[in-house]
Parts: structure tokens; C-alpha cells; sequence
């Protein structure tokens, strides 16, 4: 009897190993191999030349040595988190206020699938597009200009583009546009698990609601806020796409919004693996490490 | 690699066999063929041997082709990419050239050439000065005498047209149909307001030289427009009057010209006399039409028929306002060779265009009457710049073709090398930041188009 009931047991577990089978030959494939191929070609000066292929010749960290010794790298990294976070911390507060609004009982916001819907919606947008168009609307002989100027706001056209804080504002904005609605959604979902008799408990006491969101609604939110913050910032150090085409892939001004993806895509457009894998691994570690640093950081307090 | 060298070597064997054929029989008609005699061999040629259906022309814009749909005889065109001569189907794979878009889509059709099926062969590709080099150098192109062209059949094309696409071996692997000398080019109606003249020989006093260039572009400042649309508008006039090349030994290196070009232009962005706009942007073409207040642009003769919107209602060109001058120095810009590639299954079809596209006097002229280019022909030329019928309609009936062969005389290409073109263009946008400032100082700048340029080219080092 016994002996079949552990049978039993052994034969379901096998449904749950064949289950998760496709997706982990999907991920050995596309992902596991590619990352340690990538980890491998950075090892190697392998590149081409014109019509030439140079290499691949073993190097050991050679590239490594190339990449760090360039303060480009840092600069770009600096490029990076500044535009992250510039387009973090209004998208954080942002989210937080609608989410707050949206799962508050007691406003009875009307229309409320309308606005989540509107809110959502510049995420379906792809990124390249509402690049394109921001490139359109801010170009010296762009929209924005001419309204300025006739509104006498401005002389002479004013070159957004080619201007660093006006290109990273712009780059932040975008991608707070884009993803203040997901996140919204995220927080909104974290705030309504939260038990409602808690938020009556506090109010019996005589809570404000300044102090209902920090002391209640905040810390409970932990684990969503660090879900969301982790993405983010992974999200954040692979910004690409927007910037490379509101600068035309030169990081203009002067590669102030030149981020650690556009160097790497400038590396690939060589055809240079070895700098590209090399570049490519330094990110990966980077991201590995804030990550740890953020999961620890918001952990710790407890 | 011994694989691919190996089919390389045997697809030109192939090709080489092919030809002996073609030449074999066509001591009939006496070996001083005409010019055009290309067409008689077409009709031998595709009697003998099966050829490919599909023709594959890579280029980087729509010129060639609009000359090909012009004046090619046979040439039907199907849709935008796609055109019929006889039975044989002619794909046109067009790459921007911007960022070595171009550049780095041939090279890998190339590499991939011996492997490819016939009709997904590279037949013929495009190049320019600024990179010829690298494929003319390597076993990609084929000489030109390869498919039975001779020295004979090219003897009226001007000989700097050559020297680009001649190898190092002295075989000749390209041809162009045009020649590109530039000129000054101003607007007639801003000549008239602010010099008191429109008169080609007048204005040139006003631009003899970079000095009075200079003067010229503070009276104009004070006259509310600018000299140039860009500081980038008088970068080629500069660095074709270089004495040395981009990249020396493997390491890159800045002519002292390229410098002077850098202290004039941010003289002329600090006062206001030019702007720093990329070439081909929207804002730097603003100067095509009346408003943009430009007074003057730098360029050869496809650049005033093609790129200068002469289609469009209200533009300048359109009216007919430019004017023509030499200009403070002479230079050239650009030119399109046509190489055949090693490989080709159409062989035939590859001669007889390059024969009829560049060689054929009675179609370069076509393409000097129809569409103002400067081509090919030092005859045609020569009698063109003396004919007073002709007019180029954007110049406001100016014969600029005079100016043209003089110029291309002086055309000077002993230090082009192959990375002009990444170099240029890594160059401009590094001194654009410093003449707006984000780079504080020239070293800055130039420090970031080293950094730019080992990431471009991870072949080449810079001076440390």
C-alpha cells in the first residue's frame, strides 16, 4: 500500500519536471549558452577589419584591461544612472500617488478602468516611435520651437538637442512616460492586498492620511517597491533604444547620453566580439551587484 | 578562410574561362571595337552561355539608379527596389551610408559571395572615394579587364577617376560616369542684396580666399545671414588639401589643414556666421529655400541637380537662384565608381552597363543635358564648357561646366586612404562639441574622436 502511494508521488513529480522541460531548453539555448559563449568571446581579440577577420587569438583579460583604461566607460555608466534616475524618481512618486488614489476605497475614483487604460498606453507605443517623435518635436525647426518662438518665449530656436541637459531630460521623461503606468499597476496590485482593516484600524485611531501611507501603506508595499526598483534599475543600465535614436546613435552632446548599451552597440557595429563580450560581462556583474545592493539596502532596515 | 580563398580563386577561374570565350570570338568584329560595342556583345555573349536572371547592383542611394532608369536603353523599372533588362531581373539592395551602414552590409554580401546561390551573387556594388581603396585592394572586385574592357574603351574618362580604383598592382577594377569637382555655390538674390552683385566672377573676389571668405561672412552676419549652413559645408574643401592621410602605419593622424579647418569654423560658429548642423539634416538643408538665409554651400555638380531640392516649389533651386563661383580653394566631393564583383553571374550584363553608363559618350552627354551632372568625358566635356546652348537651369542658365574641368584638373587623391570616410565623419561630430562648447577645449575634442575612431576601425591606434 505504501510502496504504491510513494509511486504515486515519484510519477507526479515527473509531470512537473516534463512541464518545466520547454522552458528550460528554451533558456539553455537562448539564454544559458549565449552567456557563456559571450563570457568566452571576451577572452578573445577577435574582430574584423574592412574585409579582414583579425583573430580570434586568445588574450586572456586584454579587453578588460582596454575597456577600464578608457574613462570612457565611466562616463557612460555615470550617463547611464543619471538618466535612470532622473527618470526613476518622478516615475516612483508618480506611481505611488495613482496607485494610492486608484486603490483607495473610500475615493470611489470614477472611470477608473479608463484612466489605468490611458495611463498604460504610451508603453504600447515601441520606444524607437515615441523617439522618433520626440526627435520631430524637438528639432531646431521642430514644433516646439515654432510655438516658442511665437509665443515670444524664445528669440532664436533653442537646439534640445544638442543641449545635455535638455537631451537627458528628455531621454528621463521618455521613459517615465513610458513606464510610470506599468508601474502604477505594479504598486496598485501590492497596495490592494493590503488588509483593508488596517487602514480602518488607523483611521479609529485618528490617522491622517500622511501617516496612513508612511506607516502603513509604505512598509507593507516593501516587497513590491523592491520588486519594482530591481526591475527598473536592470530596465535602467539597458536603456537603449530611446536614446540611440533621439541622438542619432551619437550620444549627442558630446556623448553626455551615450549610455553602456550604446557603447556596446557601437562595439557589435565593428563587428568587434571581443570588446562587445567584454563590455557585455562588465555590464552583467554590474547589474548582479546593484541588484544585491538594492535587495540588501532595502532589506537591512528591518 | 583557405576555403573560402579557394572558391574565391575558383569562381574567378570560372569566370576567366568564361570570358576567354567571350574574347575568342569576338576578334570577328575586329579588336578595335567601338565604344559601344558593348551591345554586340551582349547579343554574342547570351547566345553562348547561360547567364543569371537576377542582376544585384548594392548601392547607397537612389542616384545610380535614376540614371540607370534614364538612361540605360533596356532598363524597364518594376517597383522602387526592383527593374528588368530583357529577361534578367535587376534587385537594387540600397544601404544608407551613414555609421558604416553601407559599408558594413557589402562586406558581409562579399564574404558570403562565394557561397551564395547565383542569383544572390553581388554583381555589381557601388563605392566612393573615401573607401575605395579598401575593396579595390582585395580579390572581392574584378579588374575590369577581366570582363573584356580595355584601356581603349575608357580612354576619354579623366584619369583621377582611375587612380581611385586602380590597385595596387595597377589593374584597374572600377568606373564612374562622373567627375566631381566643386564649386562655391551662392544664392544669386542674396548677392544682389548684400554684395551689390550676382555676377559669378564678381563674387568669387568676395570668397578668393579663406581670409576674405572670413570678411565676406561677417557682412553677411550683419546683413542677417549666415555664409554657410554648417561649419561641416567647408570641411571638404579642407581636407581635399591635405599633405598627409587619415591613417599613417596603422596610426590615426590629423592633418595640419583639418586643423586649420577647426580654428576657422570655430571662429565662424563664435560669431555667429555658420551653424554646426550635421550634413543632409533637416536643419542644414533649411538654406535650400529662401528663408533658411544661407548664403552659400559647398559642392560638386550631383550635389546642384541632385540634393539640392530642385523639385521642390520654392526652393531656390527651383527658381533657379544659385549662382556658381570656384570659391576659396578647389576640392571634390564624392563620385560613384560602379565595380564588378568577383563572382557575378551576369558578366555580360556587368559590361555592357559599365560600358554604356560610363563610357558611352552619346549617354554621358544625355546625362550632362538631362540632368547637369559633370561627367565622364573629357571630349564631351570640353565641348560642352565651350557650348553657349548649354545652361544649367537651378545655376539661373550659368554654364558652370567650364569651372568643372578646370577644376578637375587640379583634383589631387594621393592621400586618400582607406578610412576616410568612418574618420570624417567621427571627426565632425567630435568638433561639433566643441563649437558648441560641450567640449570645453580642441584637446577634449579630439581625445573623443580617438576614443570614436578605435571603436570605428578596432585595427587602427592613436598617437598617444
Amino acid at each position: 500500500m505504501s510502496k504504491t502511494k510513494k509511486g504515486n508521488v515519484v510519477s507526479y513529480n515527473k509531470w512537473g519536471y516534463i512541464f518545466l522541460l520547454p522552458f528550460i531548453i528554451v533558456y539553455v539555448v537562448f539564454q544559458l549558452v549565449p552567456l557563456f559563449n559571450t563570457i568566452w568571446n571576451s577572452l578573445f581579440e577577435y574582430y574584423e577589419a574592412g574585409l579582414n577577420v583579425v583573430g580570434p587569438n586568445f588574450i586572456w583579460f586584454e579587453n578588460y584591461k582596454t575597456l577600464f583604461a578608457t574613462p570612457d566607460i565611466w562616463k557612460y555608466t555615470a550617463n547611464t544612472m543619471i538618466m535612470w534616475i532622473m527618470g526613476f524618481i518622478p516615475q516612483i512618486l508618480v506611481s505611488l500617488l495613482l496607485g494610492s488614489w486608484f486603490s483607495d476605497t473610500r475615493l470611489r475614483l470614477k472611470g477608473q478602468a479608463f484612466f489605468k487604460t490611458v495611463i498604460y498606453l504610451p508603453n504600447l507605443i515601441m520606444a524607437s516611435a515615441m523617439s522618433m517623435l520626440f526627435f520631430s518635436l524637438f528639432s531646431q525647426s521642430g514644433p516646439i520651437n515654432s510655438i516658442l518662438m511665437q509665443m515670444k518665449i524664445l528669440e532664436e530656436p533653442f537646439d534640445f538637442l544638442y543641449n545635455t541637459l535638455s537631451v537627458r531630460t528628455l531621454v528621463a521623461f521618455m521613459n517615465f512616460l513610458m513606464w510610470f503606468g506599468n508601474t502604477t499597476i505594479l504598486l496598485m496590485a501590492g497596495m490592494m492586498g493590503i488588509d483593508a482593516s488596517l487602514f480602518e484600524a488607523a483611521e479609529v485611531d485618528g490617522a491622517t492620511p500622511g501617516q496612513v501611507f508612511t506607516r502603513i501603506t509604505l512598509p507593507l508595499l516593501r516587497p513590491i517597491l523592491i520588486y519594482v526598483m530591481i526591475t527598473s534599475l536592470i530596465g535602467g543600465l539597458q536603456m537603449f533604444d530611446v536614446p540611440q535614436i533621439l541622438t542619432n546613435g551619437k550620444g549627442e552632446p558630446a556623448n553626455t547620453s551615450t549610455t553602456l548599451i550604446m557603447l556596446l552597440n557601437r562595439h557589435l557595429f565593428s563587428k568587434n566580439y571581443g570588446m562587445g563580450g567584454a563590455l557585455s560581462v562588465a555590464l552583467f556583474v554590474l547589474t548582479g551587484i546593484l541588484s544585491m545592493i538594492v535587495y540588501k539596502f532595502s532589506n537591512s532596515e528591518e | 578562410m583557405k576555403k573560402k580563398l579557394l572558391s574565391v580563386l575558383l569562381s574567378t577561374a570560372m569566370v576567366a574561362a568564361l570570358l576567354v570565350g567571350c574574347t575568342s570570338e569576338e576578334p570577328v568584329d575586329g579588336g578595335n571595337a567601338p565604344a559601344d560595342g558593348g551591345e554586340v556583345s551582349t547579343e554574342d555573349g547570351g547566345a553562348v552561355v547561360e547567364e543569371g536572371k537576377v542582376l544585384n547592383i548594392y548601392c547607397w542611394n537612389e542616384e545610380f539608379k535614376s540614371r540607370v532608369t534614364d538612361h540605360y536603353p533596356d532598363y524597364v523599372e518594376v517597383d522602387g527596389t526592383t527593374g528588368q533588362i530583357g529577361d534578367v531581373t535587376v534587385m537594387w539592395n540600397i544601404t544608407p551610408t551613414t555609421d558604416n551602414a553601407y559599408q558594413n552590409n557589402l562586406d558581409s554580401a562579399l564574404k558570403g559571395q562565394a557561397d551564395a546561390a547565383a542569383d544572390d551573387k553581388v554583381d555589381i556594388f557601388l563605392v566612393e572615394a573615401d573607401y575605395a581603396g579598401k575593396y579595390v585592394n582585395v580579390d572581392y572586385s574584378m579588374a575590369l579587364s577581366d570582363l573584356g574592357i580595355t584601356d581603349a574603351d575608357l580612354a576619354n574618362q579623366y584619369k583621377y577617376t582611375q587612380d581611385v580604383v586602380t590597385d595596387v598592382n595597377g589593374n584597374l577594377k572600377g568606373s564612374s560616369w562622373q567627375g566631381c569637382p566643386g564649386v562655391l555655390i551662392y544664392s544669386r538674390a542674396v548677392a544682389e542684396e548684400v554684395l551689390g552683385t550676382q555676377d559669378p566672377a564678381e563674387v568669387q573676389e568676395y570668397v578668393k580666399d579663406w581670409a576674405t571668405f572670413q570678411e565676406t561672412a561677417a557682412t553677411m552676419k550683419e546683413a542677417g545671414y549666415f555664409m554657410t549652413s554648417s561649419a561641416n559645408d567647408t570641411y571638404r574643401v579642407y581636407s581635399n588639401n591635405v599633405t598627409s592621410k587619415w591613417v599613417e602605419d596603422g596610426v590615426v593622424n590629423i592633418d595640419e589643414n583639418i586643423m586649420n579647418w577647426v580654428a576657422d569654423s570655430k571662429a565662424m560658429v563664435d560669431a555667429g556666421y555658420t551653424n554646426t548642423y550635421d550634413l543632409w539634416s533637416e536643419d542644414w538643408s533649411k538654406g535650400f529655400y529662401p528663408d533658411g538665409k544661407v548664403f552659400c554651400y559647398f559642392g560638386p555638380a550631383w550635389f546642384v541637380d541632385f540634393s539640392m531640392a530642385a523639385d521642390a516649389e520654392g526652393s531656390i533651386a527651383n527658381a533657379g537662384q544659385w549662382g556658381a563661383c570656384s570659391g576659396p580653394q578647389g576640392f571634390f566631393w564624392g563620385g560613384t565608381w560602379m565595380c564588378p564583383a568577383t563572382g557575378t553571374d551576369n558578366p555580360t550584363l556587368v559590361k555592357d552597363l559599365i560600358l554604356t553608363m560610363t563610357a558611352n559618350d552619346d549617354v554621358l552627354k544625355e546625362i550632362v543635358v538631362d540632368d547637369n551632372d559633370f561627367t565622364n568625358s573629357k571630349p564631351v566635356m570640353d565641348a560642352m564648357a565651350a557650348d553657349t546652348s548649354y545652361s544649367s537651369k537651378v545655376l539661373g542658365g550659368q554654364n558652370p561646366l567650364g569651372m568643372y574641368c578646370a577644376g578637375v584638373e587640379t583634383i589631387d587623391l594621393s592621400n586618400l586612404s582607406d578610412y576616410d570616410q568612418g574618420c570624417n565623419e567621427e571627426f565632425q561630430t567630435a568638433m561639433k562639441g566643441y563649437f558648441e562648447g560641450t567640449y570645453a577645449t580642441e584637446e577634449e575634442a579630439i581625445a573623443a574622436f580617438y576614443a570614436a575612431i578605435v571603436i570605428k576601425y578596432p585595427d587602427l591606434t592613436v598617437p598617444q
